[in-house]
């Protein structure tokens, strides 16, 4: 999503980059490219207009930096004012002074509500440790309940469900009471989809409102919507308080300017995207970083939080320590590869480095790399994997059938992993260490084999730094 | 009216899009900033950059005196729109010999089951005997969705519980289609973002084994799409052509406010008919699409006194 702004964006950077100084003509010349671009991409006309209009004057309007080329600070009054209309500092949930929380689905057909909910309360569980039920409220799809039971049976999540002839408010209300009677913390409403138009349906999620006084309304917007976003999001708006949005569907190629038109005329912010089909694909969203991702300034800080929710500190620790004494052998080696699929998928986890997003926008990057390396690992015996010095020919050959792989694909991983593990033994001798990292390192003791040797105070900040030198070894192909 | 129902569907549409049409005419020239105001309008009904296209070619055609004024923009935008929309329309294809495979695809929430629900009706009241095959292994309860629709209709549906190879699904629905001797067999697929290889390269494999039985099948391959997508749309009917020989579109949705306007932008890359409009939540919301009326519908030049 928001590729095309970012090219658009990388268009206007290089119409500026070369000039001296932002004067009026180049950086109507930069505004331009923006403006095509944000049209193109399904932003509201009228938002379109008022937000080139306050770039240009952020622009225009600040001090000349001398030390700051001009291209430089284009973007950054891009950045800004793109920060500004994704919603400012990020806002999470609302939250309830006694009692449950209560947060309230609502959106047009197909917009993801009923996935969406049960991604959310996953969330809440993993995050925030809470205890939240789902209440079934979307009686009108056939199946809807159906769905979101089979959907709280896999997660584990409670689900308040009763026939489809009950009428949703009242499911509402007893589903809500029903919570707190059993200790729920958080209750989410699944309402039915509905035209912003239809009077009838409307009127009855004012009901369930009002009956239910949820602490927070959320309206689901499928990232692909157009023009009409606007529209129907102003209607929902206006019948009910919304404190924010979840965007669906950010993992299509959709440029997502309907979402940034919504976010102006309701003043709400998006508070969280969805990222994929996986239960756990819902993500926080964080306006200022995703300014940053659609600018190609990358996403680091969310790159390292993902990191660390899914690296274990101890386990990279005892890496790292073996990587030094040169006792590094496959099975380590295959515990990091794990650990970097956890991260999920390659090109989703490399998009998130600066300037690499948008040279990958092409690139058919897959997982399957990893697996093969995966599965000739698994093809070694024990003895193998713990002791790769005695991997000898006869071995590699019976390795390479046993993994359904080319000879030359073993011999390149062998190859691979011995210059790593001799790169390894030079860092631990403390040889070619940085300084900094040699800092980081704990002083860079240890040398040799021996247990002990220098010792490791306090271990590393944070797990990462071990799980990502395993990193690019394991990628330099 | 055989298209009442689509006048009143679009009738909000009509009341957007008109609204700013009637406001647009009433007391212009036509000058530069009308021609930058029409082509806003435009752009509000989702035509995207068509509408900056069919600005120029009234720019042209006014240079060389062809529009002299204004009263002539309406029935020149008329032609223009009807123009582009030509070979859009198309009855639903029939296989000499029965079954005739319908396959149907879309991204997530395009409304795929409730077309289809409705298809089977429109058959259906034909006098048409259907079968439909429960193919979206995929998300949850899809395969109940559907059976409930079956039981609704009265209409058998063959179906593997949810997480099934939906290729496998397919494969015994042709299967039974045949013996069953139905005249249509309509196939739901689980809904994919055209942008994730592996349930593209899923819809291949669909499609294949749906040719083990009959190798001229599927005789049909519907794209849904969403009316309220915007220029996205076009990504997904380029996309999905890759994968899948789509043969026409249904436009989901069509009785909100949205316009759907992106389908002319899709003429470009996918030059297949639009069969069919949703427009509304009941089984028999479903109207072929006509050309004309929905030019009409939109413009609202069939009742150029009311507006």
């Amino acid at each position: 999503m928001f590729d095309s702004l970012a090219n658009a964006l990388g268009k206007a950077y290089h119409a500026i980059v070369g000039q001296k100084v932002l004067t009026e003509a180049n950086v109507d010349d930069g505004i331009r490219a923006v403006r095509q671009a944000l049209l193109e991409a399904d932003v509201n006309f009228q938002v379109a207009k008022e937000f080139v209009a306050d770039v240009r004057q952020r622009v225009l309007g600040q001090k000349v930096i001398s030390s700051v080329e001009p291209g430089q600070q284009f973007v950054k009054c891009f950045h800004d004012s793109l920060t500004d209309l994704l919603g400012g500092q990020a806002t999470g949930l609302p939250i309830a002074s006694n009692g449950p929380l209560i947060l309230m689905m609502c959106g047009l057909q197909g917009s993801g509500k009923t996935t969406t909910c049960a991604k959310l309360a996953l969330w809440l569980r993993k995050n925030k440790k809470k205890n939240p039920r789902l209440v079934a409220a979307d009686l009108q799809r056939p199946a809807a309940v159906e769905q979101l039971q089979s959907l709280g049976k896999q997660l584990g999540i409670a689900v308040h469900a009763e026939p489809t002839t009950a009428r949703p408010p009242e499911v509402c209300r007893r589903g809500v009471e029903f919570a707190k009677a059993h200790g729920h913390d958080v209750v989410i409403l699944d309402t039915a989809g509905r035209l912003h138009i239809d009077e009838l349906l409307m009127r009855e999620l004012q009901e369930v409102h009002d009956k239910c006084k949820p602490h927070g309304v959320l309206l689901v917007c499928d990232a692909m919507l157009g023009q009409d976003a606007v529209n129907s999001a102003k209607e929902f708006h206006a019948r009910l308080p919304l404190h924010g949005l979840i965007l669906t569907k950010v993992d299509g190629d959709s440029r997502g300017g309907a979402a940034l038109s919504i976010v102006k005329v309701t003043g709400r912010p998006i508070l969280f995207a969805g990222v994929g089909e996986k239960p756990d694909d819902l993500e926080e969203f964080d306006p200022s970083r995703m300014a940053g991702r659609i600018l190609g300034m990358g996403d680091v800080i969310g790159l390292v939080e993902k990191a660390q929710s899914v690296i274990d500190e101890k386990e990279a620790e005892q890496a790292a320590r073996k990587m030094q004494k040169g006792q590094f052998n496959f099975e380590d080696f295959l515990g990091q590869l794990n650990m970097i699929r956890k991260l999920g998928p390659l090109k989703k986890v490399l998009g998130m480095l600066p300037g690499v997003g948008s040279m990958l926008k092409d690139v058919d990057l897959d997982d399957k790399h990893f697996k093969r390396l995966e599965a000739i690992i698994q093809s070694m015996t024990v003895r193998e994997r713990q002791r790769p010095e005695v991997i000898d020919l006869p071995r590699r050959r019976r390795i390479a059938q046993g993994s359904g792989n080319p000879l030359d694909a073993v011999n390149g991983l062998i190859k691979q992993f011995k210059t790593m593990q001799d790169m390894m033994k030079r860092m631990g001798k403390g040889g070619g260490l940085p300084p900094g990292l040699d800092g980081l390192l704990g002083g860079g003791g240890g040398a040799g084999p021996k247990r002990g040797g220098g010792g490791f105070p306090g271990g590393f900040p944070g797990g990462f730094p071990g799980g990502g030198r395993g990193f690019p070894g394991g990628r330099r192909r | 009216m055989v298209f009442g129902k689509l006048l009143s569907a679009l009738k909000k549409t009509r009341d957007v899009l008109t609204a700013g049409l009637s406001r647009l005419f009433s007391g212009r020239k036509l000058d530069e900033a009308f021609l930058e105001d029409l082509e806003e309008v435009l752009y509000n009904s989702d035509l995207g950059p068509v509408g900056t296209r069919i600005v120029e070619d009234l720019k042209v055609s006014y240079k060389k005196r062809e529009v002299k004024d204004i009263a002539e923009v309406p029935p020149f935008l008329r032609r223009k729109l009807i123009a582009m929309l030509e070979g859009c329309e198309a009855p639903l294809v029939r296989a000499p010999q029965a079954p005739t495979v319908i396959l149907v695809v879309g991204v997530n929430g395009a409304g795929k089951t409730t077309s289809i629900a409705k298809l089977a009706r429109h058959l259906q009241l034909q006098g048409k005997s259907v079968l439909l095959g429960a193919g979206d292994t995929f998300r949850a309860a899809a395969v109940e969705q559907l059976t409930m629709w079956a039981l609704r209709m009265n209409i058998p549906i063959i179906k593997q519980g949810t997480g099934a190879d939906p290729a496998a699904v397919a494969f015994d629905a042709v299967a039974a289609a045949i013996a069953r001797k139905v005249d249509y067999l309509i196939l739901d697929t689980a809904g994919r973002l055209h942008t994730q290889k592996n349930l593209m390269t899923e819809l291949e494999k669909i499609v294949r084994v749906v040719k083990k039985n009959l190798p001229d099948a599927p005789h049909e391959t519907l794209l849904v799409l969403d009316g309220t997508t915007g220029q996205n749309a076009i990504r997904q009917a380029s996309e999905f052509a890759k994968s899948a020989p789509i043969t026409g579109l249904i436009l989901a949705k069509m009785d909100g406010t949205a316009k759907g306007g992106a389908v002319f932008g899709i003429r470009d890359v996918l030059p297949v008919p639009v069969k069919f409009l949703g427009v509304g939540e009941g089984l028999e919301d479903l109207e072929p699409f006509r050309v004309e009326s929905y030019v009409d519908a939109i413009l609202k030049f069939d009742n150029p006194a009311g507006s």
